[in-house]
């Protein structure tokens, strides 16, 4: 597999990480480099395997809907970088 | 022994001095503040500490419990209460967490202090060093110009360095086991679900444990015994009794059959590090185990595996710091959303952070998730049959923690893929779910600590804890201490 700057690019965007072009440019090098190691998975036949995401056999926990108290808002909002009365405030999105 | 030296000593002799009233809790942490002040400056252990730093039990009412008044040392990455949490990153400065992780609940009801020691370690645990911590690097005690390892490195450092008298880190593909091994000193990953993971801040939320960093195997067990437990806050929690540690500590490995994995002992090991453990494991055939080698066939595919599966939830998890609720937002003036959260997760974030949230969005997105994703899944089921077939005929598998011992600060910090190959003996622990432990075999002729990797079944740590305490009571590694 092939990477390139205009790969690391858009792979960048989905991440949402708006990267320098002198960064670009290193992390495409480096890149090439570490998804090169990991081709050497394609040498298995992995046919009729099953894929392991969890190592324990995992199952869905319910809990019962009842009211319990939780985190005051004025906790909630203490690390907030912009806060507003009870609210975050974010730069707006609709014009 | 005089009052000043009591931060030399482990957790349960302290105990002991303790309930004898031989000591008070105070007397111990002033020890371990005026160690902390003499050694901080060249090991950097921990962060943001000023040298006004407070060291105080402010809870003596409750001295009766275990730790009676014994202070914790915790990894930048567990959260406590109303105490900065950042992981080293400059994304989460001045991230003051509203509430404890389970752990440290528990620690705190067992009697424990936990002040504002915060141990350093690689941004977001993304490393096999320490030096990709905002803060910059902690320093190897035995040898100040190497790494202490990663990524709790910070932890491993300061329990070293008598700085702490018992540790918390986490591991998700060695990050408390390798730091021990280079830092001369026990560290023991869980089993996967031991231990609630309830307040860590994620990295890999399939193979995350928090675990003890200690002095010895029993402060080791002592400490497991506090923090472990189902936890209806960690859904991936496991409920199942916690026993009492401190009995399988047992002076006896006679009939245990340990295997031998060939494939750990080939090219890439350091001859030091190979002669060490292999004197090791004669050591313990002499004590009465019954050794043989065996065959983790897939083990060259597991740092692939690793690589994929660990970047792929990270690229996940860290979608949460966006400038948003907590941390770091750009102050660029007079951008939109969409340009907030990017000069956010631009400036914030780290090289290693980066490269790894690339990674991990690389290996999922469209076109590439099958190739590499759920390739890497499969994978991870042969390496964990690999173990399973391993442990229908032994007790436990011995392996050398690390290939090396620690390396130059800067070695390695130009060549990621090359350090990425540090944890190559110790993601599968993480990959499989099974418990390990590091504990130190050995001194290369530099004076470098290397250190003996036990794993076992899920759920065994007491088979671990027995095998572990066996070879530390029969050999004298644990009580060398550097020269600081």
């Amino acid at each position: 597999m092939a990477i390139d700057k205009n790969n690391v690019e858009y792979t960048a965007r989905l991440a949402r990480i708006e990267l320098q072009s002198k960064e670009l440019e290193k992390l495409a090098k480096q890149l090439q480099e570490i998804v090169g190691f990991m081709d050497k998975l394609k040498e298995l036949d992995v046919e009729g395997i099953n894929p392991t995401s969890h190592i324990l056999p995992m199952h869905n926990v319910l809990r019962e809907d009842i009211q319990k108290v939780s985190l005051p808002v004025e906790k909630a909002l203490m690390n907030a970088p912009q806060k507003e009365g009870n609210f975050f405030v974010i730069p707006k999105v609709i014009e | 022994m005089p009052k000043e030296s009591l931060n030399r000593l482990t957790a349960h002799e302290l105990l002991q001095r303790l309930d004898n009233k031989q000591v008070t809790s105070d007397e111990i942490l002033s020890a371990l503040k005026q160690r902390i002040k003499e050694v901080e400056p060249d090991v950097r252990a921990y962060v943001r500490l000023d040298k006004s730093f407070e060291l105080k039990n402010s809870r003596t009412q409750e001295l009766k419990c275990l730790f009676q008044g014994l202070p914790v040392s915790i990894k930048d990455n567990i959260c406590t209460d109303g105490l900065n949490t950042e992981c080293c990153s400059k994304i989460l400065g001045g991230f003051k967490p509203p509430y404890d992780a389970t752990v440290i609940k528990k620690l705190k009801e067992a009697g424990a202090v936990i002040a504002d020691l915060k141990t350093n370690m690689d941004e977001f645990a993304f490393g096999s060093s320490t030096e990709n911590s905002f803060f910059g690097p902690t320093h190897n005690p035995w040898d100040l110009e190497r790494v202490p390892g990663g990524s709790s490195g910070g932890s491993a450092a300061a329990v070293a360095a008598d700085e702490a008298i018992l540790a918390l880190g986490s591991d998700t593909g060695g990050s408390i086991r390798q730091p021990a091994s280079f830092c001369g000193v026990v560290g023991l990953k869980p089993t996967y679900g031991r231990v609630s993971r309830f307040g860590l801040i994620a990295f890999a939320s399939s193979l995350d444990q928090i675990g003890p960093i200690t002095k010895d195997v029993k402060d080791s067990a002592l400490l497991l015994g506090a923090i472990a437990g189902y936890d209806p806050n960690d859904s991936t929690s496991v409920d199942t009794p916690v026993p009492d540690y401190t009995r399988s500590l047992i002076n006896d490995v006679k009939g245990i059959k340990i295997g031998l994995p060939k494939e750990y002992f080939v090219e890439g090991i350091d001859p030091q590090v190979k002669a060490i453990v292999e004197e090791a494991v004669e050591k313990l055939k002499k004590l009465g185990a019954f050794v043989e080698p065996v065959s983790l066939r897939h083990t060259q595919y597991a740092a692939p595996v690793y690589y994929i599966v660990a970047t792929a939830e990270a690229s996940s998890n860290l979608a949460r710091f966006d400038g948003v609720q907590y941390g770091h937002r750009s102050a660029t003036p007079g951008q939109g959303m969409l340009q907030m959260y990017q000069n956010t997760r631009e400036e914030g974030f780290g090289e290693e952070a980066k490269r790894r949230i690339l990674l991990g969005t690389f290996v999922l997105s469209h076109g590439y998730y099958e190739a590499y994703y759920l390739r890497a899944l499969k994978v991870r089921t042969l390496i964990k049959q690999d173990f399973d077939a391993v442990f229908e005929g032994f007790d436990c598998i011995l392996t050398p923690t690390a290939p090396t011992p620690a390396f130059k600060i800067g070695e390695k910090t130009d060549n990621p893929l090359k350090m990425y190959l540090s944890d190559i003996y110790t993601i599968c622990a993480n990959l499989a779910g099974l418990p390990a432990i590091s504990l130190p075999c050995g001194f290369t002729k530099e004076g470098l600590p290397v250190g003996l990797q036990i794993l076992a079944k899920p759920f065994a740590e007491e088979m671990l804890f027995r095998v572990a305490y066996t070879y530390e009571q029969n050999t004298q590694w644990h009580k060398m201490k550097p020269k600081l």
